[in-house]
């Protein structure tokens, strides 16, 4: 039986903000990162979104799942179509009617939608961008973006006789945002479900502009199973491969420690498909080992044990 | 008539497609050792788990199975089935 | 009011006097001196808007399209290779029906790069789905951009406009403008109130994904709308007519077309050469008469056919081109005329590429070769010189 002693009532659950029936992949993390971002978000919030997964997936015509008010334009726009939403409150007299979150994919913020991006930070809208990092453009068939990590195989950066696979490492995204100069900036993972929805809430209650990046695990574009969704947002943390921290005003302010719990990078790289070719060769252990590289560059870096 | 269209005016009217059809296992909420923390409703990528008072069920018009739940639910208290015709 | 200004300064003050509440801004010449005198009127407190200088034509579209999708009323302005930056943004705004106004200072097209005046640029988004006005002085472009708020708002339309003034030649150049009264713009322009923008309190979904189910009825609206846009267009103009006391507007504009056996069909500012041209051959006993097309998009078939009935041989000058096909202009009049057996020889000539100067000998030289029949589908005034480059 449930110790009910230090408990306090809840209310019963009520449906999302974000509606079931919408066509997300079983165990999609940027479903769940988005249903829990728009629920710390609230009703009085109005979204722009980029082209991508979630768009295409939440809003095939006649149909939309999404319960607050809701534009998508193009693939690098959300950024400046936000920028235009909230100068049209401040000139309609509704300012404070919505938060305002514009939101995209690792391929539409890093990418193709950088310039917009730091015009909406230089300029200092009151607007939370999210970007949603799956690390590759997955709605197109998981091809290669900046963000996409060190020797991850996509089908544009393909491990193959002569390839491990993606060339480069991660574009630092947050510390591009936090160059700006803009007050708030987070990284967080699904796999951290509250730990995302709080860094929601407390971006939405400073002023200005705000970047938060949600590691978003793929179960089709990662090759892993879909029930494996937290535990692999789990691991890229506690490998030390995806810090999760905030920054104000430039300075990192807050880091998850690993301690104990921190864990090899194989942890996290077995698991996933993408990864696999790191393991089906003898030489791939190199490979393994430049990536261990990484992680403990973060740990340092941050301050992460 | 050329009246614009283009917009949904329906906010959440993509619950008209069951995705419940979707899925090969489903989970199923043993009700026995629940301590009511919640995680399985927030862990639902689809949001489909609703209930109160260590009760819980995933709404099976929507559960696309992916086992989530089951496999996040700290008390074991959740178990995958194949869904059998 | 009339006031001696540059054609920039008479769009910027119509935009003023039109109450937007947002207005975003990149500059390109030839443009920037709207965007600066409308900055400038921000400064001082005689625009209540709010200004957003953007990080390019890309991101001052989208600004306007978010807005304009909250239930604002907004405006932008480019150029030529800012035109062409904006041009995703641009057939997005009309296909989500949101009814921005944008002006157009027209500038050719690189490469090569130049930064003088033609029309490929607004001819590049002919496809997009923007109504397209053009001006042919100061006063047009003042009264135009007026008269395209007021069509584009209208709920049967909503459809974004390009208002288009050639570049240095309108936007540079000093001409006597009456300014209208903000009262009786008032009058003439009501705040915009949309059916559908963002709000919380009626939340919906703009831009979801069509399928093959969905997508072409889309398409054939925004086709239906173009259509009606016409006749509401020459209504737009005898309001204007009403409520200001002069008529400045609909789709096309005659001179001296009675009898005439051979008319100009062209747009923009050249038409005023165009008209000094017919001047000249009447003058000399020709029966020569000019078309000037006011509004390219909706193409205003019915009314140029039944324009130009009668008339023998219609002479198109244009500063656009398909290249790959020719004359833009021409091909939609001949288009126009297909299967009519009434139908005119139509001769198409383009000119004024990257700012060529266009004199009236140019003109008249047009005139001439199509009296003899001689070789009628050019580019008029080659040179030479130009055409021997070997590097």
């Amino acid at each position: 039986m449930a110790d009910k002693t230090e408990k306090k009532e809840k209310p019963p659950v009520v449906e999302s903000f974000l509606a079931p029936g919408h066509r997300a992949c079983a165990g999609c993390g940027v479903a769940l990162a988005a249903r829990l971002a728009l629920n710390a978000a609230g009703q009085n919030t109005i979204v722009a979104t980029a082209t991508g997964c979630l768009e295409v997936f939440s809003t095939p015509y006649p149909e939309s799942a999404w319960k607050v008010p809701w534009i998508h334009s193009l693939f690098e726009n959300p950024s400046a179509v936000a920028a235009g939403i909230e100068v049209a409150l401040k000139a309609l007299g509704r300012e404070g009617e919505a938060n305002i979150i514009a939101q995209g994919g690792d391929g539409a913020t890093a990418d193709i939608g950088i310039g917009c991006l730091s015009g909406m930070f230089e300029r200092g809208h009151n607007i939370l961008y999210i970007c949603y990092d799956n690390e590759a453009y997955m709605n197109t068939g998981v091809q290669r973006s900046g963000l996409t990590p060190f020797d991850s195989h996509t089908t544009t950066s393909p491990s193959g006789s002569v390839s491990w696979g993606n060339r480069t490492e991660k574009k630092p995204l947050p510390q591009i945002a936090a160059a700006h100069g803009i007050p708030y900036v987070a990284v967080a993972t699904a796999g951290y479900p509250m730990d995302l929805q709080n860094k929601v809430k407390k971006a939405l209650g400073i002023k200005g502009p705000k970047y938060l990046q949600v590691h978003s695990p793929c179960p089709l574009g990662w090759a892993y199973k879909p029930e494996d969704t937290i535990e692999i947002g789990r691991l890229a943390v506690l490998t030390g491969l995806y810090p999760i921290y905030e920054m104000e005003n430039t300075e990192i302010t807050k880091v998850r420690k690993l301690g104990k719990k921190r864990q090899p990078v194989e942890a996290y790289l077995k698991p996933q498909g993408r990864f696999r070719h790191l393991f089906s060769k003898p030489e791939g252990k190199e490979e393994i080992k430049r990536i261990q590289k990484i992680a403990d560059g973060n740990i340092e870096r941050f301050g992460l044990v | 008539m050329s009246k614009p269209v283009g917009i949904v005016t329906k906010p959440g009217s993509s619950k008209v497609n069951k995705t419940g059809s979707w899925r090969t296992t489903r989970p199923v909420f043993l009700h026995k050792n629940c301590n009511d923390c919640r995680i399985c409703v927030m862990v639902c990528p689809d949001g489909v788990i609703f209930g109160s008072d260590s009760s819980y069920d995933a709404d099976l018009d929507y559960c696309k199975g992916c086992g989530i739940c089951a496999r996040e639910c700290p008390t074991d208290d959740i178990e995958m089935v194949l869904e059998v015709k | 009011m009339k006031k001696i200004i540059e054609g920039s300064l008479a769009l910027a003050e119509a935009v003023k006097l039109c109450r937007p509440h947002v207005v975003s801004a990149y500059p390109i010449t030839p443009q920037t001196h709207i965007v600066e005198n409308l900055a400038q009127m921000v400064a001082d407190g005689e625009l209540k808007c709010e200004f957003v200088n953007t990080e390019s034509e890309f991101g001052a579209a989208s600004v306007v399209l978010g807005a304009s999708a909250a239930g604002a009323r907004a405006f932008s302005a480019s150029s030529s290779q800012g035109l062409l930056l904006m041009a995703e943004v641009l057939f997005n705004i009309a296909g989500m029906r949101l009814p921005v106004v944008l002006a157009c200072a027209n500038r050719s097209v690189s490469a090569p790069i130049n930064i003088w005046n033609d029309q490929q640029d607004a001819a590049a988004l002919r496809d997009a789905g923007l109504i397209q006005f053009f001006a042919e002085d100061n006063q047009e472009v003042h009264d135009m951009i007026i008269q395209a708020y007021k069509v584009c708002e209208n709920p049967e339309i909503c459809l974004p406009a390009l208002v288009n003034l050639d570049g240095f030649i309108l936007t540079h150049a000093f001409e006597p403008v009456e300014i209208c009264d903000q009262k009786l713009v008032d009058e003439f322009l009501p705040p915009y109130r949309p059916a559908n923008y963002l709000s919380v309190d009626k939340p919906m979904t703009f831009g979801a994904l069509f399928e093959p189910t969905w997508y072409q009825e889309t398409r054939y609206r925004i086709q239906q709308t173009m259509e009606e846009a016409k006749p509401l267009i020459e209504e737009v103009s005898k309001d204007f007519e009403k409520t200001f006391g002069r008529f400045s507007g609909g789709l096309l504009e005659k001179y001296r077309m009675e009898n005439a056996d051979t008319v100009f069909v062209s747009m923009g500012s050249v038409v005023g050469t165009i008209k000094d041209a017919v001047d000249e051959l009447r003058k000399g006993g020709e029966k020569a008469g000019v078309l000037k097309v006011r509004v390219f998009r909706p193409f205003p078939t019915e009314a140029i056919t039944e324009a130009l009935e009668g008339v023998k041989n219609v002479i198109v000058m244009e500063k656009m081109i398909s290249l790959g096909a020719g004359g833009i202009l021409a091909s939609e009049i001949k288009n126009a005329f297909y299967k009519n057996p009434q139908a005119p020889d139509v001769s198409n000539f383009i000119f004024g590429l990257g700012g060529r100067d266009i004199p009236l000998e140019s003109i008249l030289e047009a005139y001439a070769k199509v009296k003899k029949q001689e070789n009628r589908d050019v580019f008029v005034d080659l040179r030479k010189e130009a055409l021997e480059v070997t590097y």
